[in-house]
This record gives C-alpha cells, structure tokens and sequence, in this order.
C-alpha cells in the first residue's frame, strides 16, 4: 500500500523525457487531467502516446492512403487487423506488423512474439489464422552477428509458428550492409472468418463486466512501446526486461477459447493485448464504444507478488486478452476458459463515464478520460520536416551506360545465382512447418504468390509479402510503388487478382528531415499504386527509429502484405516449366535497363543507382493481359521478372520443374542488361507452340509488347547458343548456397 | 467402424486428420476431448488416431505429459483389448511415452526442425498401414518435426528387427534405403513402428498432409486406404486403389 502512487502524488517534466514524452506533451497531459499527473497516469500516457501506438508522425500520411474498397468489411485502424469479403459468405483478416527492436536485441524471443502478436490480432476479430509469412532484412551474411541473428529470428518463427499450428507459407529476406546493426522482423497471419461470426475490439453497455484471459502478467516488455520508439544504441541490451517471452502453446489454447467464446455470443468485445498491455487494451476498448472502465489491477492474475500498478498496467507478457461479456452470461464464458484451463479473472466493469479509473488494493491509482489517450482523439499529431535526402543528388551522376560489357556472360550468371539476396531460401524455409492445415496447394506447385486452398470452396486466396528496399532507396515513390506492383505481380502469377494490401512501413528516425522525405515519397508512390490497382490499405503497421549510429538509418522499406483471390482454384498458375519444346515469352517492354540491379552491384561495383524503368500504366495492362492468358488456358508456366532478371527468373523456373531452358539475346541491345538488369512490369510465360498465335493476337489487342526469348530444354541451359551447363548442377549450387554460407567459419 | 481422433490441449494436426478422415476418406469420425476417460463407444475394429502437435507444448520432453491424460489410460487399455491404435508425429511420440511402442523419438541430428517432402517405403506387404500397396512402391509424404529420430537400445532394435515391426523406413526416390535418405538419422532409417501384435502404430511422416488432389500429392491417401481395407478385413484396400 505504501509505495502506491495516489493521485496527488505529481511528478515533474525530467520525468517525463525519462519515458520519452515531450515537455509539449507532459504540458498536454497536464491540460488534460487538469492537474499534474502521477507515475502511474505518466506512464499511461508515455507508452499510448509513443510513435508506437499513437502513430502521431504518421497518421496524417497515412489518411492520404486509399482505405475505402466494395470488398473492404471494415475500415482501416477500425479494428486490429483489416477484413475483407471473399463471397460465399467468407472473409479475409490479414495484418502485417515490425518486431524489429526486440529482434535486433533478443531475435529468437523477439521474432517469436511477433509472431504471436499478429495471430493474437486476427483471432481477436474471431477469424482463425490459415497463413503467416514474413518479411526479414539482416545486415552482410558473411558477417558472423548476421548469422546469429538470422539463426535465432528463424527459429524464434519457426518454433512460435510451428507449435501454434499455422503454416509459415511465404516471405522474403534480403542482406543489405544498413541492416546490420538493426534488422528488420515483419510478420504477417492471414485468417478466416465466415460473416456474422466477427468479434468487435469494442466496450459498450455500462455494467457489463470485463475480463482478463489467458496468461498471467509478469514484468516482461514493460515500455516495449516506448522501447520501440527509439534508435537502437549501444545501451540498448541494457533494455532487455522490455523484450516479451513467448508461449506458444498458451496462445493455440488461447486460440481455440477465444474463437469458442465468439461462438457463444455472449462477448461484447475482445482485444489482445499486444503493445502496452492493458493500458492499451482497456483505452482502446473503452474509446470506441465512447464509455469507460472502472478496473481493479489488484484482481489481475500475476507471476510474481509485489508487482506495482504501472508494472501490471504496462506489462506486455504475451498470450493475454481483454474481454468484455454480456452481463448475466459469465458463466458462459467462465466454462469456456476453463475447459481449455486458462485464467479468466473478472477484473472491472463498463462505466459510462469515459474514464479509465484503475484501482489497486482499493484505492484509486489512476485516472483518465480514454479518449485522450488514442489515436483519433487526444493522442498527438505530427507534421514533421521533410528534406530532400543529399545522397539522391549524387546517385544521379551515375551512368551505368558507361561500364563495358562483359566478354563472359556466365561468370556473372554464376555469381548471381549463389548471391544471398537471390539463392534458394530452403535452408530457411524448411525450418517452418508449410503445410499444417493442409491447405497449402504452394508445397508440390510453387507459384509466384503462396497459393491457400479453401475448403469447401472452389477458391483459393493467393498471398505475398515485397519489398524491394534497394530500389525505394534509390527513389522513395517509385520504389513504394514498385512494391506494390510486384505483389500485383506475384498475385497475377499465382492466377489471381489482388483484393486488397496490408503494409509495414520500416523506416529510420522521423526527427531526421531526410529520413521523413522518404516516409512521405513512399506513402505518395504507394497510393497512388494501390490507387491504380483497385488494392486498398486495409491497416499495418509503422516502424520508425530503425537506425544506429554506426549504420545510419536503414533503407527505407515499406512492405506491402498483399492478398488476392483466385475465384477458381483450377485457374491457379505455377511458376515450373513443363515441358522441353515449349516457348519462353517475355509479355511487357524490352528493355536493357539495368539500374538498381543486383548484377550492377556485384558485377560493376556500382552500390547506388536510379531506381530501375517502371511506368505504373504499362504494368497494370501487362498484368491484365497475363491474367486473360491464364485465364483463356495459353498459359504453362509464369514467373515475374524481380532481382537478378530474365536469366534468373528463367533459371527459377526451369529448377523448379527439373527442366533446361535456352535464351537468345537481342540484337543492339545491351547483352548483361537483357539478361540481368531488373525493369518492371515484365513476366516470363512458358507457352504451349500452338499457342504462340493466339497470344500475340490477345497481346496486340491489349496493346502488350512480347517477345520470344527462347524455349524449354530437357536439361541443357543456354545462352545464345552458348554451354551454360546442366540445370541440375545450377540447382544444387542455387540450393546450397545460404546453407554452405551459414556454415562458413565466423567472420 | 469409425474413428476416434484424440485432442489434447496442444495438438494442431486434429482438425487436418478430421478432415481427411471423414471428408476425403468418408469414414465416421469422433473427436475426443483428452480429459473423457472412457473409448466404451469404440469397438476393436475401430481406430483411435492421435494426431500430430505440440500436446502440452511438448514442455519437458516430447508426449512426456500428454500420456498422463486422462483419456491415455483409455486408450491403454483400448489397445491393450485388441483395438487399433494410430499415431502420427506427435502421436508417435505419445506412443512411445506410454510404452505402447518400443522406442523413443529424438531430438532430429542436426539440432534444427525439418519440414519438407521425404520418400517412404513400406517395410512389408502385411502391416495396416501397408496391406495393399504394391510390393516395394514408394511413397512421397511430408514430414514436420525436431524431434524425430528414432532410437531404441541395440538389444531392442534387433529384436524389432527380427519381428518385422518395422513399418517403414526413410529411402531415396528410386526407394533405396541409404544413409543420405535418413532426414533426422532415426536408426534403420526407421520411420513408423507397430507394436508385436501389429494393433498398435506410430510414424513420424503425415500421410494427412497428402492426401488430396488439389494439394498436388495423393501418396498418403494409400496409407489410410490401406488402413480402411484393414479394417473391413478383407483385401478391400486393393480395390480401393484401383478405383
């Protein structure tokens, strides 16, 4: 009782830089409660006001996002995670969110609880998880602290993942020097929900008891939030208590009771506790439902005595929920926890006050109107400098049209092939479970997107996570939009067509006027790209502060989670090719281009270029004439062209279906740049011979240059009729490459 | 004849086998709640399957906890009456915890956790899960798990040997059993086991996962077919391949 803060107890604006709040704030919060506040109400304040949960340098930006769609169910930043209607009565819940500072300080906790946290935000809304995938960056591979990171984030995955029982079906990683000191952890679940059997983050009905359910509150990830929402430094180890534990197995019981719990009717609403804990949970709650709660933190289950009330307030132990029941129908929800033996502790009520007023051992510790505490009402607002970045000025210098040709083509193709950023992902891959749910159609038939079955159904949802960082590095609104264009891309691929996006934007320190001009350029270039794709931001997540001060801040990298739907699942397309003597077409612009690519890197030293050719108009007629050519059955195979060109996306194919392939260049253009340089909007098709007419009469009606760039072989691979070897020893150095590279002694 | 799929707090392939079970297979399915105490609904024809997972977490040591479960003691002594008992993955392991196969499963070689396509050969023509596969076919049939070496003591090993209760064995496409086919270097290449009298068996592979069209594999549908034919006593499971 003693060392509880009343609500006389003030303290002073040091206080509150300590927590990372502003003295402009600390004077707000003041206006608002009308007094100072105390340690407890500080705290409150410091984690649901940080960048993390306010998204005050962010939100104005991101209202300039599309957000509106006939197949959108609910709005972005409505609920946790966005929800669209597939027909048939079914809808889609996806999300992506960053754990990238835990991850850089604990990465197999920290990547395993990101993992947790976005399942936890698209059961709460009643739909169970089908799908992960993430999106991971780590600094150079041959450096030994990239290999332990890596090792632990994907175990960290795998292990979370693969006991809660969802398949990890798709990702990218990628290995870039200004990822080393902080990397970046993207995870991503897609559910399953069918109408009318949704759960709403919502509190309502004065009187209405709330509960808290699942596991015990200890004093792991407390000011994860404010954690989160600052550079990663020296001292940062020294914040480890603020990095989460994971229990897997707590979460699939919290699964199965929670979706149980819906299926009663008798919950008002339902939150996870992620960020910020019950501070977040209970303000969220209360906020929408424009009520208040009167809760008793001395009734909250705990792993250790003596906690006190900011400790259990701010707690971010995971495999929580806060729920909000029908009053009179408590003894519903009791046996569902029950059943599955988890805690379910009644610890407050509805009121219609708009306060949360939070009490320990009987008296009050805090006080404050929920509203003032949220993202769209009292919580700050930010518009932040922008200036144009100086390394944009130089990288124009560059020509890349000045560096000769190299006499060999097949030493760079070598190279590319084992480059980290292209090489066989399978060392990583086959650590996740892929298949349980088996509704993984992608495990015997690879497509460019994750193909997911849905039973009972004749569809399939096809789903892909892209960025490239490089590029948006190179020209923050080209690059934003390419990534979106990609994941259309890959969608097409696959045989379907994209619904909608989720977004997880990684970027440096928003106080950083350059670091800013990039956030806004790429938010620009991703509107008006998902704009054109009819692909609205259904909600994410925003990253800032991901830099240090050895690296600088990372490139700038906004991924793009995007789901589509295949209406039929016979029209689904894979990547392999099928058969010797089938024709290998190029649809969309010859190019020669080759800024950005990997092969300007690796082969010519060139680290910073233009972002590669892209024009937003070409791209959506070429991937409405590649889905027509599904569609009308011309097509064997298809495969985008992305990171090491037409000879790598060829080679893709051709290991995937243990099949050769032969190229042929184009006469007055650059040889390397046909071959390795990465324009966008360009697909790979294998063709049927017979079908070659009919293609290029449906590519001219569209207005769709093609090109025919070779064939498939049984098992030779060439290059304008030179030897390039056997596709099976290309496989086995594509496939070993990242295991033989992690098992290089420590650098 | 029907099913009996056991759920333990943990398991997360329950659902996959459910559906395989009853909507591809046809067969009549009950789930079981891992705290129900008695199999009286179940005869000896029937066959109680534990599913793979994470039953408990797999907290301590693989099955270790989930073979305290109420429901175990049941099945002990469903199995111990003649009835047929069914295992995949973490079910295996279950079965060995509770002593109803010989063996233990561990951790895999290479310390990581394996999930991909592995061959499979049937060791003989006369198992349940074998009965009607023709002679030496092989089988493509996905495997998820970090724990899944087989191990028994040398004195064991030649004694299950030597009773042919080995079921199947890890091999190479052409169906070679050779050390490079071993994914977690089990003894033997050993991948499922039965009990002596042959109503009992475990295999860390999951025939489930492969088991429909649309999933691109069919292999492990010969599996439960040959169950099946298994179970209504004649050589149906031929038939059934053919159809």
């Amino acid at each position: 009782m003693s060392e509880q803060q009343t609500l006389t107890q003030g303290v002073t604006v040091e206080t509150a830089e300590q927590l990372g709040l502003l003295a402009e704030e600390f004077d707000k919060i003041q206006r608002v409660l009308g007094r100072i506040p105390n340690f407890n109400e500080l705290s409150v304040y410091s984690v649901m006001w940080s960048e993390h949960c306010s998204y005050k340098n962010s939100i104005r930006w991101l209202k300039t996002l599309p957000r509106e769609g006939r197949r959108l169910l609910v709005e972005a930043g409505e609920e946790n995670a966005g929800l669209i209607d597939l027909g048939d009565g079914l809808a889609c819940a996806f999300k992506i969110e960053s754990h990238n500072h835990p991850s850089a300080i604990e990465p197999y906790q920290g990547a395993a609880t990101g993992v947790g946290g976005i399942h936890r935000d698209i059961f709460t809304m009643g739909a169970r998880p089908i799908a992960a995938l993430n999106s991971l960056r780590f600094g150079e591979l041959n450096n030994s602290k990239t290999r332990h990171l890596l090792r632990g984030v994907v175990r960290g995955i795998g292990d979370y993942g693969n006991c809660f029982g969802v398949p990890t079906v798709g990702g990218e990683i990628y290995f870039e020097s200004c990822y080393q000191t902080n990397p970046l952890v993207n995870a991503m679940s897609v559910g399953i929900v069918e109408h009318g059997k949704t759960c709403s983050a919502i509190a309502q009905g004065a009187g209405n008891p709330v509960f808290i359910v699942g596991s015990a509150t200890g004093k792991d990830g407390i000011h994860g939030a404010t954690f989160a929402s600052g550079d990663i430094t020296e001292d940062s180890a020294q914040d480890l208590p603020a990095v989460q534990v994971g229990d897997p197995f707590q979460e699939k019981l919290l699964l199965e009771a929670s979706l149980e719990a819906i299926a009663t009717g008798a919950l008002v609403g339902m939150q996870d506790m992620g960020a910020a804990g019950i501070t977040c949970s209970t303000a969220e709650m209360s906020a929408k439902g424009k009520c208040g709660m009167r809760v008793d933190l001395s009734k909250v289950p705990t792993r250790q005595p003596n906690m006190k009330p900011w400790e259990i307030l701010l707690s971010e132990s995971q495999e929580r929920m806060l729920v909000v029941v029908h009053q009179g129908r408590e003894a519903e929800i009791q046996a569902v926890f029950d059943k599955w033996d988890l805690h379910c502790v009644q610890i407050g009520e509805v009121t219609d006050t708009g306060r949360l007023e939070y009490y320990m051992e009987g008296s009050k510790v805090a006080d404050i109107p929920a509203e003032s505490l949220v993202l769209g009402g009292g919580a700050p607002v930010y518009d932040r400098e922008t200036r144009e970045p100086a390394y944009l000025a130089q990288r124009e210098t560059i020509n890349p049209r000045d560096y000769p040709v190299p006499s060999n083509a097949l030493r760079a193709a070598l190279r590319l092939a084992v480059h980290p950023n292209i090489a066989s992902r399978r060392w990583v891959t086959t650590q996740y479970d892929s298949m349980v749910g088996i509704d993984n159609a992608s495990t015997n038939a690879p497509s460019d997107a994750s193909v997911i079955r849905l039973k009972n159904s004749q569809k399939a949802l096809a789903m892909t996570v892209d960025c490239n960082a490089r590029y948006v590095h190179a020209d923050p609104y080209t690059g934003a939009a390419i990534a979106v264009a990609e994941a259309a891309r890959n969608i097409t691929c696959s045989g379907g067509e994209g619904l909608a996006i989720t977004n997880c934007l990684n970027f440096g320190n928003p106080y950083n006027p350059e670091v800013y001009w990039q956030f806004v350029h790429a938010i620009r270039g991703m509107g008006d790209a998902c704009r054109r794709f009819g692909t609205p931001v259904t909600g994410g997540n925003v990253s800032f502060y991901n830099q240090s001060a050895e690296d600088g801040p990372v490139f700038p990298t906004p991924v793009i989670g995007m789901v589509g739907l295949i209406e039929d699942f016979s029209q689904r397309m894979t990547l392999d090719f099928k058969r010797p003597g089938d024709l290998l077409v190029q649809v969309g612009r010859l190019s020669e281009d080759m800024n950005s690519s990997i092969y300007l890197q690796i082969y010519h030293n060139i680290a910073y270029s233009a972002a590669p050719e892209f024009d937003l108009e070409e791209e959506v007629r070429m991937q409405n004439l590649v889905r027509r050519l599904i569609r009308a059955g011309l097509v064997q195979s298809a495969h985008d062209l992305s990171e090491g060109g037409l000879f790598i996306c060829a080679l893709e194919s051709a290991m995937a279906g243990r099949r050769g392939f032969s190229l042929r260049t184009v006469d007055g253009l650059r040889k390397d740049g046909i071959l390795f340089g990465e324009a966008q909007g360009r697909v790979l098709l294998s063709i049927r011979p017979e079908d070659w007419d009919a293609l290029q009469a449906l590519a001219e009606e569209m207005g769709v240059p093609v090109h025919l760039f070779g064939e498939v072989t049984d098992d030779a691979v060439t290059v304008d009729a030179q030897d390039y070897g056997r596709i099976s020893e290309w496989a086995t150095r594509y496939e070993q490459a990242l295991a033989d590279m992690m098992d290089a002694p420590g650098a | 004849m029907k099913f009996g799929v056991v759920l333990f707090p943990g398991s997360n392939c329950e659902r996959d086998m459910f559906h395989v079970l009853s909507q591809v297979m046809g067969c009549e399915v009950r789930e079981i709640w891992h705290k129900e105490t008695s199999l009286d609904d179940f005869q000896e024809r029937d066959c109680i399957v534990l599913p793979g997972g994470f039953s408990y977490g797999d907290y301590l040591r693989t099955g270790a906890i989930a073979r305290f479960s109420p429901i175990m003691e049941a099945v002990i002594r469903f199995a111990g009456n003649g009835g047929r008992v069914f295992g995949v993955c973490n079910g295996f392991q279950i079965l060995c915890e509770a002593h109803l196969l010989p063996g233990a499963l561990l951790r895999n070689n290479n310390q990581q956790y394996v999930c991909r396509n592995i061959h499979l050969r049937a060791d003989g023509p006369d198992s349940l899960l074998s009965r009607g596969l023709p002679a030496g076919q092989v089988l493509k049939i996905p495997i998820a798990h970090g724990e899944g070496r087989y191990f028994v003591p040398p004195a064991v090993l030649e004694e299950l040997e030597a009773n042919k209760q080995v079921l199947f064995r890890y091999c190479n496409a052409e169906g070679q059993v050779v050390p490079e086919a071993n994914p977690n270097g089990s003894l033997n290449n050993i991948a499922g086991v039965r009990n002596l009298a042959g109503n009992v068996m475990g295999m860390m592979p999951h025939p489930e996962r492969a088991a429909e069209p649309v999933l691109g594999n069919t292999d492990g549908r010969l599996i439960f077919e040959s169950l099946l034919g298994a179970l209504e006593g004649a050589r149906a499971g031929a038939g059934a391949l053919a159809g």
